[in-house]
């Protein structure tokens, strides 16, 4: 058996972890290179539709990261992108998802350090709980 | 719709890429690619050969589409969307593929980090593919800036900017504006007087025209964008009609509340509850402490009102908002020095003699409570034997600040300078874990101390201060000399307190909406390339708010936001990114998909969801749907996700190009989806 390298995507904000992820690149700071990002402008763009389109197309976890609470470059995107999570989290049960293959989280411009963690320890998670196989069967039945 | 071409551009980035990636198989990879006309590498994308690589490309393969592999958009999308502009493809269909910052550096050299590299640059073809040409939008420049703070920062910002010719707000939320400098002695590294150098500057701000001076007055919130800001600012009630005080000082002298610690003087010295913080104040108009005041808290006394010679005394005053339109914003709003019980082990707060920096300051001036003697604040006497403490918080993690506060070594070596000047027979020591003294005639300075005052330094830390028999024990220990223990009975210890940002600095970025550090100081949009700008555009920063800084550093900063602002305002209307946020609209009889709910509305922040009526041609209403204001609309697309009938989307980031981007980084491609 191929050992397993999990799929993961970050859907992250353009202001607050996108930075802090450049962050880690300058500092030069190592991580597990299963991690890919996705930009967006605000964590409140992000539909949760997607987290979901994700799975059902191969991705095996997925890291939701924008800035801390107050300090969102638009006022208030995270606040809605928090209160989707807390919503869309307490469907994931229902819809078969172990909640731990999506990691929500603040990382800022300043937190190069906290990026590096972030992702080796959703990696790690993420390998732990192996391969997410049970969405793939959904590809053609309307989910994506 | 024509056919996708297009043209991926790989950059080694000299080593920086092309040492962990391979890049001429992410090229390779990269032209098998549905859609990719053209696929090459090259060690420098961003130099000019590189561009015209690019541009080329976009001439000779009819390119419909642009993907730069390389670094962070952050650093050079500007750069590579300007040369695609020039080849005639619009820049919005040019993207940048991240594999620098998100890939050659993070991962170690390997299959992996070059698949990884090969993922983000399909990711970002997809995003291409669904991509629009978009035009910019064109915004008015207000050319008035709003400077907040007024110490030397704020004030050279604010001389610089209406020296170009505009206009300049200046806020100081104290009741005179001079900032810390206004309470230094002497400076570093001339020992020439701090006021004797500023009080001047500050005149020229009162009296330039281009100046509008709300002093004793705070920022309460700040709406819009680069060009086009909305500010609302409090003025605190002085207590008195401004245009008819004189400044004459009778109210001050009459009050009959004197005992309250002055804040200039650093707690050392009285002042009344109508006051002036010192003598050169700009504006010399006085203040009613209200929390003092005997007729607000007692309800009778009125003196100053009575002796006023203008009637100029307004109890009744409340404080006022001052709406302006600002077209910039400087941030020059300062620091302030760690305070109170965080060095229990060194009895400050405690002891009446051990003090901080600026207390020391005020002792030595000659405008302070002791007429420049250095007497001790318990009784009074000349202190015979002084010790300094270097680093007292800073470099130290222990106490959560790991930052070196960067004024101290020479502001200590200034204090032992001065009170050797001041008392000939006294003893200064000075305890210190480095000396950094980089800076023009900084390092001769500080050797002037120890080989002409004969300023004992020692090597080391000091562990404790106590008291015995009226003198303060320090205990330290000497590193040079084996970490020998030492104890030096002094007279007054003056602690090096770490520099700190503000209280109220990590609320005021929360409402400018600027980053901060984990320390609350702002962060510059680049460490090294955009130390004056903050990642919100139109916002710039000046002085120690962004990290402790002397003066010369602070005034060089501030001329240099200033030089940001005068390019900014040189033009009266600036171009801003259209990636703004869209609601469908359709040939008759749906017109739009939109049903007409505003939840969009009550989520955008600002402001920028419109009612559109659409009516046929006798006027009859058919629907009303949303709108987007494309001036207002600042493109965090809250609205996207949150509309249920998904008709709302945002240029650059539509839902088209999210989900390309997804599939193609899961590597699925468009047929398989």
């Amino acid at each position: 058996m191929p050992e397993f390298r999990p799929r993961i995507v970050a859907f992250v904000c353009n202001w607050c972890t996108y930075a802090g992820a450049d962050l880690t690149g300058t500092s030069r700071m190592k991580y597990s290179p299963q991690v890919s990002i996705i930009r967006f402008p605000c964590t409140g763009r992000i539909d949760f539709m997607l987290l979901l389109k994700a799975f059902a197309n191969g991705a095996d976890g997925i890291i939701v990261s924008g800035c801390h609470p107050n300090d969102c470059h638009y006022s208030s995107g995270n606040f809605h992108a928090r209160r989707r999570w807390i919503v869309f989290r307490a469907l994931l049960d229902f819809l078969g998802i172990d909640v731990r293959r999506i990691q929500f989280s603040w990382v800022s411009a300043a937190e190069g350090a906290k990026w590096a963690r972030l992702v080796n320890e959703t990696a790690e998670r993420i390998h732990g709980l192996g391969p997410f196989t049970d969405y793939h069967r959904l590809r053609g039945m309307g989910v994506e | 719709m024509t056919l996708a071409r297009i043209g991926v551009f790989v950059c080694h980035c000299g080593e920086n890429i092309s040492a962990t990636v391979d890049c001429a198989k992410v090229a390779a990879e990269a032209a098998k690619l549905p859609g990719v006309a053209h696929s090459v590498d090259y060690k420098y994308m961003c130099s000019d050969p590189g561009q015209q690589l690019i541009q080329s490309a976009i001439r000779e393969k009819g390119l419909t589409g642009v993907v730069v592999a390389a670094c962070s958009p952050r650093m050079h999308e500007p750069t590579f969307r300007r040369a695609c502009a020039e080849a005639g493809l619009n820049p919005f269909l040019c993207e940048m593929a991240n594999i620098r910052e998100h890939c050659s550096w993070v991962h170690e050299k390997g299959e992996a980090t070059t698949a990884k590299a090969l993922d983000i640059v399909r990711t970002l073809v997809a995003k291409v593919k669904k991509g629009k040409p978009l035009q910019p939008i064109q915004v008015p420049v207000t050319k008035t800036a709003l400077v907040l703070g007024g110490g030397i920062a704020g004030i050279q910002a604010s001389l610089d900017i209406a020296n170009a010719g505009h206009r300049v707000i200046l806020v100081e939320k104290e009741p005179s504006i001079g900032g810390h400098m206004a309470q230094l002695s002497e400076t570093f590294p001339t020992l020439d007087c701090s006021q004797c150098i500023l009080t001047p500057r500050m005149v020229e701000v009162a009296q330039h025209p281009n100046i509008t001076l709300y002093s004793y007055s705070e920022l309460e919130g700040l709406e819009g964008f680069i060009g086009n800001f909305k500010a609302r600012i409090r003025r605190k009630a002085r207590g008195l009609d401004e245009t008819l005080c004189t400044g004459c000082g009778l109210c001050t002298q009459k009050c009959p509340t004197r005992r309250i610690p002055s804040e200039f003087d650093a707690g050392l010295g009285l002042r009344p509850a109508i006051y002036v913080p010192f003598p050169q104040a700009v504006p010399n108009k006085p203040v009613i402490d209200r929390d003092h005041c005997t007729y607000f808290l007692k309800g009778k006394c009125r003196l100053c009102e009575k002796v006023c010679p203008t009637q100029a005394i307004r109890f009744d005053q409340e404080d006022e908002i001052v709406e302006a339109e600002v077209g910039a914003v400087v941030l020059a709003t300062g620091f302030d020095i760690k305070h109170g019980d965080f060095f229990p082990e060194y009895g400050y707060g405690r002891f009446q003699d051990v003090i901080d920096g600026l207390q020391f300051e005020r002792l030595a001036s000659a405008s302070g409570p002791t007429l420049g003697e250095i007497r001790r604040p318990s009784d009074g006497k000349v202190p015979e034997t002084v010790v300094f403490v270097a680093c007292a918080g800073s470099r130290d993690p222990a106490k959560g600040i790991e930052y070196c506060s960067k004024i101290c070594c020479m502001y200590t070596a200034k204090h032992a300078m001065l009170y050797k000047h001041k008392v000939h027979q006294g003893k200064p020591f000075v305890f210190y874990m480095d000396i950094r003294a980089g800076g023009k005639m900084y390092e001769e300075f500080v050797r002037r101390a120890m080989e002409e005052d004969g300023v004992q330094y020692v090597r080391g830390r000091v562990s404790r201060i106590y008291e015995r028999g009226g003198k303060l024990v320090v205990k330290g220990a000497d590193t040079l000399l084996g970490a020998r223990p030492l104890e030096i009975e002094a007279d007054l210890v003056v602690l090096a307190t770490a520099a700190v940002a503000n209280a109220g600095a990590e609320d005021l970025a929360q409402k400018l909406h600027v980053s901060y550090d984990a320390h609350a100081f702002f962060a510059e949009a680049h460490p090294k390339l955009r130390p004056v700008e903050t990642n919100t555009a139109g916002i710039f920063l000046a002085g120690a708010c962004q990290a402790p800084k002397d003066i010369p550093d602070s005034v060089s900063q501030a001329s240099g936001a200033a030089a940001k602002v005068a390019a900014l305002f040189s033009r009266s209307e600036l171009v801003r990114e259209p990636l703004v946020a869209v609601v469908d609209r359709q040939a008759p009889p749906v017109y739009s998909s939109c049903v007409g709910c505003f939840l969009c509305q009550g989520a955008c922040p600002y402001q920028a969801i419109e009612k559109e009526e659409i009516r046929n041609r006798d006027g009859g209403l058919i629907k009303t749907v949303a709108k987007v204001n494309p001036g207002l609309c600042q493109g965090c697309g809250t609205c996207v996700a949150l509309c249920r009938t998904k008709s709302i989307d945002i240029q650059g980031y539509s839902h088209e190009q999210v989900y390309a981007e997804v599939l193609a980084l899961l590597n699925r491609g468009e047929g398989d989806a």
